[in-house]
């Protein structure tokens, strides 16, 4: 903070820096009630059995994960594949 | 009869102070009304309530048939009309079962109860959603301070999901905002969050504000309810919180700051 900031007061207030970090924080928690990913885990297993049908991997080899992005979600897999020569 | 439940989430924001006011100031406008503590293993209602002496029987009891309500039940000595119900000190919270807790509640209706005020423990477990279980409304009490509002927000979906009139689609639980431990001065300066803040995060209709306050201290000390210590600002922001709860229109009061004047400075004093 420099010396003009603090003889005008320009500092933001703690109080208002609490109400837009409670703005955003209950906003994402009020959303994330209404669609909860409880089906990852049983996608991820899923996709071993159909994966499994063709390449060896291990249940640690695909991971699935949901992440929001602003306005839309993003499903990310990702799937080790074993390395070559090893493969049925 | 109405049934209201005391919450918050977060703990020490003051939701058995505001339990023993609230109810205690019910009974003074001539309301028949018992309180219950639902913080089985942490009972305090009854030492803020002065009858701590007086707990013989307690809310497990009556649920497993080993004492009858009446017998539980412990008369006020500050209000006419109104009985105290404590909590089970020993047992732990599974002792507390849904059909327990509504045999009581109906037993309390057949009796002629006009309101019965439950004091929510903290957290989201299982003593917290028995007491708002079987609520028509509930009174959410918040701190101006982001841990509390945030956990108020989180009890606010509990009770809009886990209660009875959630659950059976009936209309839903009436909601309220009393915000505490307010501070004007501290809201003038920019520290603390104002109560029209929180009302506009939680976005539910505020009942009132509690200004912070040593008399709460002073009234827990002594086992009197903040309502009864007469002059003060907390049992006149007490005394206007429930008749708004009753319908009556009441300016809020003690939320601004006034600054002290010459002589305030000069000599002190209050």
């Amino acid at each position: 903070m420099s010396l003009l900031d603090l003889l005008f007061g320009q500092k933001q207030k703690t109080a208002s820096v609490a109400k837009e970090r409670l703005q955003l924080i209950i906003a994402r928690e009020r959303s994330g009630e209404q669609s909860s990913p409880d089906f990852l885990p049983q996608l991820q297993q899923e996709l071993i059995a159909v994966i499994s049908k063709y390449v060896k991997v291990n249940q640690d080899d695909i991971k699935v994960s949901l992440e929001k992005k602003n306005n839309f979600e993003v499903l990310e897999v990702n799937i080790v594949l074993p390395e070559v020569g090893q493969a049925r | 009869m109405r049934i209201i439940v005391v919450t918050s989430g977060k703990g020490g924001v003051g939701k058995t102070t505001t339990s023993a006011a609230f109810a205690s100031g019910l009974a003074l406008r001539g309301f028949k009304t018992a309180v219950i503590d639902f913080d089985v293993g942490l009972r305090n209602l009854d030492l803020i309530m002065g009858c701590e002496r007086r707990v013989v029987y307690d809310l497990v009891n009556v649920i497993n048939g080993e004492a009858n309500l009446t017998q539980a039940l412990i008369k006020d000595k500050h209000a006419e009309n109104l009985f105290v119900l404590p909590a089970s000190q020993t047992r732990d919270k599974d002792a507390l079962t849904e059909e327990g807790v509504e045999k009581v509640l109906k037993e309390l209706e057949h009796m002629g109860f006009d309101y019965v005020v439950c004091d929510s423990p903290a957290g989201i477990e299982r003593g917290a959603v028995m007491a708002l279980t079987f609520a028509d409304e509930a009174i959410v009490v918040s701190n101006p301070e982001v841990s509390s509002v945030r956990d108020s927000d989180r009890i606010l979906g509990i009770v809009q999901s886990k209660s009875r009139r959630a659950k059976e689609g009936n209309e839903a639980v009436k909601e309220h905002l009393l915000v505490t431990r307010y501070s004007p001065k501290r809201v003038e300066d920019g520290e603390m969050l104002s109560y029209k803040d929180v009302h506009e995060l939680l976005r539910i209709p505020l009942l009132g504000v509690i200004p912070e306050s040593e008399v709460v201290l002073q009234a827990s000390n002594q086992g009197t309810p903040a309502i009864h210590m007469n002059g003060s600002d907390v049992a006149d922001a007490y005394q206007d919180m429930v008749a708004r709860f009753l319908g009556e229109e009441v300016p809020l009061r003690f939320v601004d700051y006034e600054k002290p004047g010459i002589l305030k400075r000069l000599f002190g004093g209050k």
